[in-house]
């Protein structure tokens, strides 16, 4: 909040979801916070603000992290990746859909930081069977599905992926 | 009966009703474009942080906020006295629980602090971050009272009082017998004796408690975002507690992140915020902190439960004796009360099964620890893991298989409606189609085989089963003979639009279970048109009809009535109107596909967006006296029965292992008859997820107190929760017996997976163990408490 900051802050000029952002934050203020407050990127939720239940998932220069242990101060340079950048880019559409036809969503509160996480499979385990899925989503806590149509929508979008590259 | 649709038509073919449809209102979760309360900003908006008690139990001797004032953003720090001026206690009791007892709650501590982790102050500042770093500066002298921590010495004389004015520590104590137990028990051929636990566990919705309180004082106006169940019960609880009319208090339910019973009670520091709101006539926001979370959400299921079963040679169940004990933490939870759960131990054991002596005691008593209040299946995963232990036992004892002794004892399909000992009416009940249907979806003969072979390799798997009964739909006889507010009706409003869009307003919520999308399966196929042409409104108290919202899995069964009835009324009305304009009679008309059509032959007369353009603006060319009513209300409460029952069975198979005592779950099997299943891919989705929150009850979750009521498992890292990468595949299966007393004919779904999921993966893991002659009884599971019934640890 910009009434937090104070002289300790620093300016950050980074890309998000493809945009450039430039922001004077306060050093200790977390990823989670600053997409969410200083930025209206609401898709990203804080579930437990200690790293456990990956709710708050993004991408930081491709590689997923949690945004309640990434501060803002150290993303000068860096390019972030939230679900509305996904959703806009059309990147993860398939397994959007999927997750809509298979129900693998119910509150939704998991659900951007679940995509997340299941998109990084799709980029880098295009083998995953059901349980190097589950192995993968084990960081990331839904307490609606019991996981499996979660599991279920994976599994399809790999499959469908691999059909139309093959 | 309506003569419009009988219960087969919603069967017919292309039928809404049955079918699995993807839920509309899924496309935002994915896209992250939901809106969440903590996603609600405000213009002027301020938040609160809450000074909490560090201790169990203390006597707040002062509180000097003048370092906190001075922090920057601190714009106000309120006690307890300061929100009392303007907000008004509570006293959690119901008149029907005879003899219930609690102390009056105040929003914000006056005096002493009585669990650790309830507020005593509040800090009101810009932000949330500054907030927070003011209450580290608000200091507050206790003096620290011996803590009542023991539920079992609770009432002991020794024991202090946490509440003088109650006289004891006892909140609420039933009774219950049918028949003669002990002259049972005496002509029985085995009594078979067991003590049980049910750790105390939460609800850990993954988005916190959250509400955000904004007061027009031009209006006297109250306008609450709130992440509720119940949001007409809030509604009410705010106007009172606040001096102000129900008129006057409008409560909005945006998307909900989970909810499971833990957000249909009153929160004191939810409604602080609220009197801050109106003290201060600006928007005031609230957001629980997982810390907050685990010590301030209602927990439950914190039961110590004797229990015996009597039965005869060949299997019988003679009699089931159980004394149940919980507690409760010190204020009983408003305004549903702490002492349903109780309650619903002594209404459900023995529950699956055709016996006739049943004895059933709760005593319910306080202690300073969180607050206990009902979650997901209240009390049914309590009930459903003795009664089911208890069965195995006797099977053991017995040299039974648990399958046949549950044949033997399972009330007969086609003998309903029945009385329960627990003087329990069952409408309609299919336990044995649902065993048969079990079995044959896990292959039980083989199942056993391959036990017995790995048993002989030294691999333990186990196969558990658990019967269960399930308590939805409720009428008055829940809440409102005792007194509380809470409606058991519900209702819906549907209007067509004038280019014929339909639109439903629901008093029902939606939390993620599905609400907005079998109302609209449900309107669509009422009405007559594509679901596409739906758009379902729920949970804005000044926008939709009065409502009970969504608890004891009554949203299909009641509100789902209301909308089929609202829906119907409104095609009526239509075609009423079609038939002055086609000079044809309403009863040869239809609507089918949004086009007014000719029921015989199916031909298209007219589409609705002609019929609406001429009523909504060229009324003058309809005759005169033609209703033209385009916007229905109906209402529906259950009369018949206090509860429509449904039931259904569950089995875990399971693997032990033995050295490390870790519990490897391989698969879960559900069969379940939820009445008419409108969406069977939710009704799957309901269950799985109920599954798996009973998992975690049975494996791995518990709030841990040391010695002096400091709540040890404050973190998710603290306390376990199931993950995926531990979680089966969950086969389910189902039996459909609509209940009578509804067109629709559905009954609830949201807490059977939840109710039987505990007793099966405790039966499944003393299957595996009974070749050591050992058991485990008190839940959590643990790898600990399994080596140590194994002799190892």
């Amino acid at each position: 909040m910009s009434a937090a900051v104070n002289q300790h802050s620093v300016d950050i000029a980074l890309t998000v979801n493809g945009e450039p952002v430039s922001r004077r934050v306060e050093p200790r203020q977390h990823l989670i916070d600053f997409l969410r407050l200083d930025l209206g990127l609401t898709g990203s939720h804080a579930g437990c603000e200690h790293g456990v239940c990956g709710a708050c998932t993004v991408r930081v220069n491709g590689v997923i992290v949690r945004g309640c242990l990434v501060l803002a101060a150290q993303l000068d340079g860096a390019t972030v990746e939230t679900i509305e950048g996904l959703s806009d880019s059309g990147a993860i559409r398939d397994l959007q859909d999927a997750f809509v036809a298979h129900n693998a969503a119910q509150c939704g509160f998991c659900t951007p930081g679940m995509l997340m996480a299941a998109a990084d499979i799709l980029d880098h385990q295009p083998e995953a069977d059901r349980a190097a899925i589950r192995e993968h989503l084990s960081g990331n806590y839904c307490r609606c599905t019991g996981y499996q149509a979660i599991v279920d929508a994976v599994e399809t979008t790999l499959a469908l992926r691999k059909g139309v590259k093959a | 009966m309506n003569e419009l649709v009988r219960p087969s038509d919603l069967d017919r073919p292309n039928s809404y009703i049955g079918r699995s449809v993807p839920r509309p209102n899924a496309r935002k979760l994915v896209e992250g474009s939901a809106r969440y309360v903590d996603d609600v900003s405000l213009p002027r908006m301020l938040h609160v942080a809450f000074v909490r008690s560090p201790h169990a139990h203390a006597a707040i001797l002062s509180i000097d906020a003048s370092a906190a004032k001075a922090m920057p953003g601190v714009i106000r720090v309120l006690t307890g006295e300061d929100i009392s001026a303007l907000c008004d206690p509570w006293v959690a009791v119901l008149a029907h629980l005879k003899g219930m007892k609690s102390a009056p709650q105040h929003a914000i501590a006056i005096g002493k602090a009585c669990w650790q982790g309830e507020a005593v102050a509040a800090v009101v500042a810009t932000s949330r971050a500054l907030a927070e770093d003011a209450v580290g500066q608000v200091e507050v002298e206790y003096a620290p009272l011996p803590a009542v921590l023991d539920m079992e010495t609770a009432l002991d004389a020794s024991t202090p009082v946490i509440h003088a004015e109650l006289g004891d520590n006892l909140t609420f104590q039933r009774q219950h017998e049918q028949g003669d137990v002990e002259a049972a028990f005496k002509a029985s051929h085995k009594v078979i004796e067991a003590t049980f636990h049910t750790g105390r566990h939460t609800g850990v919705c993954l988005e916190p408690r959250s509400i955000l309180a904004d007061f027009n004082r031009a209006d006297n106006q109250l306008t609450v975002h709130h992440s509720t169940q119940a949001p007409h019960m809030m509604q009410g609880v705010l106007a009172k507690h606040l001096r102000l009319n129900e008129g006057d208090v409008r409560v909005i339910c945006g998307d909900v992140g989970g909810s499971f019973g833990i957000k249909v009670h009153v929160y004191p520091d939810e409604v602080a915020t609220c009197a801050i709101a109106k003290l201060l006539g600006r928007p005031v926001k609230f957001i629980a902190d997982r810390f907050e979370s685990m010590t301030t959400d209602i927990h439950a299921r914190d039961h110590r439960i004797t229990g015996r079963i009597g039965v005869d040679r060949d299997g019988a169940i003679t009699a089931i004796d159980i004394d149940d004990r919980t507690g409760i933490g010190p204020y009983s939870v408003y305004p549903r009360t702490s002492a349903i759960e109780g309650n619903q131990v002594v209404n459900l054991c023995g529950g699956p099964y055709d016996f006739a002596n049943y004895r059933a005691k709760t005593t319910v008593v306080l202690q300073n620890k969180t607050p206990t209040c009902q979650y997901r299946a209240v009390g049914h995963p309590i009930a459903c893991a003795v009664t089911e232990g208890l069965v195995d036992l006797a099977a053991e004892a017995l040299g039974m298989d648990p399958v046949a002794i549950r044949r033997r004892n399972l009330m007969k399909d086609g003998t309903y409606p029945r009385v329960s000992p627990a003087g329990m009416t069952f409408e309609g009940l299919s336990h044995e189609a649902c065993l048969d249907q079990l079995m044959a979806l896990i292959d039980y003969p083989a199942l056993r085989a391959e036990q017995a072979a790995l048993r002989q390799q030294g691999i333990y798997r186990g196969i558990g089963i658990a019967s269960f009964i399930e308590l939805t739909n409720p009428s008055p006889f829940m809440y409102g003979i005792g007194g509380a507010r809470i409606s058991a009706q519900d209702g819906c409003t549907v209007r067509m639009d004038p280019d014929g869009s339909i639109v439903a307003l629901s008093g029902v919520t939606e939390q993620g279970q599905g609400t907005e999308a079998i109302l609209a399966q449900i309107v669509a196929e009422g009405v007559g048109v594509s679901m596409s042409r739906v758009k379902v409104i729920t949970g804005d108290t000044q926008v939709t009809p009065y409502g009970g919202g969504t608890w004891a899995s009554r949203g299909a069964g009641i509100g789902g009535e209301a909308a089929l009835q609202a829906a119907l009324e409104l095609k009526r009305n239509i075609l009423g109107v079609a038939g002055a304009m086609l000079q044809a009679e309403p009863a040869t008309l239809d609507i089918t596909g949004g086009e007014v059509v000719d029921k015989a032959s199916g031909q298209v007369r007219m589409a609705l967006a002609e019929l609406g353009r001429i009523v909504y603006f060229r009324g003058d060319t309809l005759p005169k006296d033609l209703s033209r009513e385009l916007m229905v209300t109906r209402l529906f409460i259950t009369k018949d029965y206090p509860f429509s029952f449904t039931n259904g069975i569950q089995a875990s198979g399971l693997e032990v292992d033995i050295e490390t005592g870790m519990v490897k779950l391989l698969k879960h099997w559900c069969v379940e008859d939820c009445g008419r299943i409108i969406n069977p891919m939710l009704v799957d989705e309901q269950v799985r997820g109920g599954v798996v929150q009973g998992i975690g009850g049975a494996l791995y979750e518990h709030c841990l107190y040391d010695g002096e009521g400091q709540l040890t498992t404050t973190s998710l890292a603290d306390y376990m929760v199931p993950m995926a990468a531990e979680m089966p595949d969950i086969i389910v299966g189902h039996v459909e017996t609509p209940t009578k007393e509804s067109l629709l004919g559905a009954k609830g779904a949201g807490e059977a997976g939840t109710a039987g999921a505990p007793a099966a993966i405790m039966n499944g893991i003393n299957d595996a163990l009974r070749p050591f002659k050992t058991r485990v009884t008190a839940m959590p599971f643990t790898p600990m408490r399994i080596l140590e019934a194994l002799g190892k640890a």
